[in-house]
């Protein structure tokens, strides 16, 4: 199964390569992965989606915990959460694809950032199946160039990750 | 406040944390912190001729008393000689500090002459590691290192230092104490877990110990013993666990795993609930998990790291916390509860143990031609009482140390059991005997694994670490041939070892005593001056030529299960004893 994992780690150099050496050491899929310092400059807060078996995913938060600049490792699957996602889309656009171009990002709430003769770049969040679907939506042969930047996470409601 | 420089610094926390001895080999990266090893007077350094020596006698040092280990590398090349080293700590968790030497940082990442990133390279197999790159960071950096070597489950810390900041001066003080928010070592088990461990245990009609490495490494061989004599219940170790309980106890059944005893196997194989105390379920023990847990039985484990629970096998009550902790929290609620198995439960149990006893697996021929492996390791145990510590490299040797050595106390019996190392045991031997100046140290080795460190001879001359080598040289790197002749139908496939050294004139080199032993006749007459007052302060080295075709029974093969061991020529057809595994034990309980 899918999790999203969200991990607390001390904002230090090396940190994120101990973490990604786990899952390559171990085996372990990373599917995505995002990561930047928090409001307190001395925190990371890192998002992993990977998948497995709840054994496995008991393994890799066991693991984690273990690594000593790991402060907190969450499963945000366990109660609700929001995903975001971020990706950038440079399509051609000309002629009368350009309206067209324009009317597709606006159902996808997309926000065309930077425009040329020939091109759009287009701004878009929301869950990775959404951003899938605008690809989808498209004529492959219009797409240029994606950037996505995994998907990041945080809980519903009242519940936090902080120390 | 004091102004020192790095490498001052360095030898001063040394100095603070109590280290008594470093195992190094220098180089120019690491040549101001020799300069200031020779300012100084409180540590000494130990000249290797190997850095994965240097490790190995770290660790080894470590083993045999209550300190962390510590090496001393130069960049590049020492650093990497380094890592086998450091790996074969890490898997058997023993705590201990590597320090590396660094190009300076301004050369970081140019691939500078002798450059290796260190952090990068021992990452997989530390428990943490550091690089230190400005001098005001070092004290704080060794503070933290050997605290996380020594504490929760211990392991290798390493900590690279550029050469520039072993230069550069800052004032020093060293940290009181360290506290680092992200690790918090767990100590107590949980109560109610212990209480429910507690009523399993009175529950059980086939009740069984299964102590690994981590008790001897936590320091619970007490505990193990009070546990194990309070309810009269069949133990076993592992073989980093041997001498967590006496190895003459009538309760201990042996060794478990892929050489272990047939009752210890069967007995794991058939118990209906297991308590697990600081062992982790290895696949060297338990083989395939389904085959294991085909008969049904309910598991407590208590281990200091909660990722070795339920990572092979899923357990019924996980325990996290120090073994010692909370074994005497265990101890204590039996004791209060009164809460023993059923004496008849237990009473049938035992009948059944003793059946499996019977055999005696490890009975091998004896000969008046050829040497015995066995015999000799027999005989060591007897001239040196069963007390003296013995370390051991990695092969058949290995396995017959670990069997017919019968450990008395923890820490007696030190080997690479994780790793595997070859080339482990006389480095780990002389480290072994630094620590105890007084004791006697053995290392079994054969000449397969000798050789891969052979030089330390040297060391242990300049040193005088009077250990007494016996070499059971079977002219074969003797585990391959044994699972060539198995498995690959006898090809012998580059594993006899041709063109062999006259090891007496070896020994005689390097300045110590040879013995060449080629008639069971001689074996014990050459042990007991090996041991003798004469040759007290000499290394001796005795080399054993013995049978070349004697394996090692009982095996576990691959893919099977406990109870389904090649076993010795002896019981061969007792093979597939049935155990009534639903056998009526009455209203016992
Ligand atoms: C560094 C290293 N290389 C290879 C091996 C694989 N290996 C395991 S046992 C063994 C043979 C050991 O031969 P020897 O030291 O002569 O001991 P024997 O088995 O004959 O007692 C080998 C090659 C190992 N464990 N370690």
């Amino acid at each position: 199964m899918r999790h999203i994992l969200s991990v607390l780690i001390e904002n230090e150099a090396g940190a994120l390569s101990r973490v990604t050496g786990l899952f390559s050491a171990r085996g372990y899929n990373i599917d995505s992965l995002t990561v930047q310092t928090t409001e307190d400059p001395t925190l990371s807060r890192m998002t992993i989606v990977t998948h497995g078996s709840d054994d496995v995913i008991e393994q890799i938060t066991k693991q984690l915990n273990k690594l000593i600049e790991v402060v907190k490792v969450i499963d945000l699957n366990e109660a609700d959460h929001i995903e975001r996602e971020l990706m950038l889309i440079k399509v051609r656009a000309t002629g009368k694809d350009r309206d067209e171009m324009k009317r597709m990002a606006d159902i996808f709430r997309g926000r065309i950032i930077d425009v040329t003769e020939k091109t759009y770049t287009i701004e878009l969040t929301g869950t990775g199946e959404k951003l899938d679907a605008f690809i989808k939506a498209l004529d492959p042969a219009v797409i240029l160039e994606t950037v996505r930047t995994g998907a990041s996470g945080i809980a519903r409601g009242e519940r936090v990750l902080k120390i | 406040m004091e102004h020192l420089s790095g490498a001052e610094i360095v030898t001063r926390c040394l100095q603070e944390e109590g280290v008594e001895f470093v195992f190094g080999y220098p180089g120019g990266a690491v040549l101001e912190i020799y300069d200031a090893i020779f300012r100084q007077e409180k540590f000494k350094h130990v000249l290797v001729r190997h850095e994965q020596a240097a490790v190995h006698a770290a660790d080894a040092y470590s083993r045999s008393s209550d300190q962390v280990g510590v090496a001393l590398v130069t960049s590049g090349p020492g650093a990497t000689n380094a890592l086998t080293g450091i790996a074969t700590a890490y898997m058997d968790s023993i705590p201990m500090v590597v320090i590396s030497g660094q190009v300076g940082t301004s050369a970081i990442g140019l691939d500078a002459f002798q450059e290796v990133d260190m952090v990068g390279c021992s990452r997989p197999i530390v428990k943490h590691n550091f690089l230190v790159k400005d001098v005001r960071d070092l004290a704080t950096a060794f503070k933290k290192a050997f605290y996380i070597a020594k504490t929760g489950r211990p392991g290798p810390v390493v900590i690279d230092i550029p050469k520039d900041v072993t230069i550069n001066k800052c004032a020093f003080e060293y940290p009181e104490s360290v506290s680092i928010r992200s690790y918090n070592p767990p100590s107590k088990g949980h109560p109610g877990q212990i209480k429910k461990a507690a009523q399993l245990l009175a529950e059980a009609k086939r009740p069984y110990i299964y102590v690994g490495g981590g008790a001897v490494q936590g320091g619970a061989g007490a505990q193990v013993t009070e546990l194990v004599r309070l309810l009269g219940v069949p133990c076993t170790n592992t073989l980093m666990g041997l001498g967590a309980l006496d190895g003459t106890d009538p309760n201990f059944v042996g060794m478990l795993g892929m050489h272990g005893t047939y009752e210890a196997n069967l007995a794991m194989q058939y118990c209906d609930v297991l308590i697990a105390i600081g062992a982790r379920f290895d696949d060297r023990v338990i083989s395939v998990p389904n085959q294991f847990l085909s008969n049904p039985k309910r598991i407590v484990h208590i281990d200091v790291d909660p990722s070795s629970i339920a990572k092979r096998v899923k357990v019924d009550v996980p325990i996290v916390g120090d073994v010692k902790h909370v074994l005497t929290d265990l101890i204590a609620v039996l004791k209060e509860g009164n809460q023993r198995p059923h004496p008849d439960a237990l009473a049938n149990w035992w009948k059944q143990i003793n059946e499996w006893r019977k055999p005696d697996c490890l009975l091998y021929t004896p000969s008046t031609e050829l040497i015995k492996p066995q015999a000799v390791v027999q005989k060591l145990w007897e001239i040196t009482n069963g007390e003296a510590i013995v370390t051991s490299d990695v092969g058949q040797h290995q396995m017959w140390a670990a069997q017919y050595y019968k450990f008395r106390r923890p820490k007696q019996w030190i080997n690479s059991g994780g790793l595997g190392t070859m080339g482990f045991g006389l480095p780990a031997a002389m480290g072994a005997q630094l620590a105890n100046p007084d004791a006697q140290v053995a290392c079994i080795t054969g000449e397969g694994s000798i050789q891969m460190n052979i030089q330390e001879l040297s060391t242990c001359k300049q040193y005088h670490t009077p250990v007494k080598v016996l070499s059971l040289n079977n002219r074969y790197l003797g585990m391959v041939r044994q699972w060539q002749e198995f498995f690959y139908g006898t090809r012998y496939s580059e594993s006899y070892m041709d063109a062999l050294p006259d090891f007496v004139k070896i020994a005689e080199a390097y300045g110590h005593v040879g013995f060449k032993i080629e008639n069971p006749a001689d074996v014990e007459p050459v042990l007991k001056e090996a041991f003798s007052p004469a040759l007290k302060e000499r290394l001796v080295f005795m080399d054993f030529r013995t049978d070349p075709s004697e394996n090692v029974f009982p095996m576990i093969q691959n893919g099977k299960g406990l109870n389904q061991m090649d076993l010795p020529p002896h019981m061969r057809g007792l093979q597939q004893v049935p155990f009534e595994n639903n056998r009526d034990y009455g209203n016992l309980c």
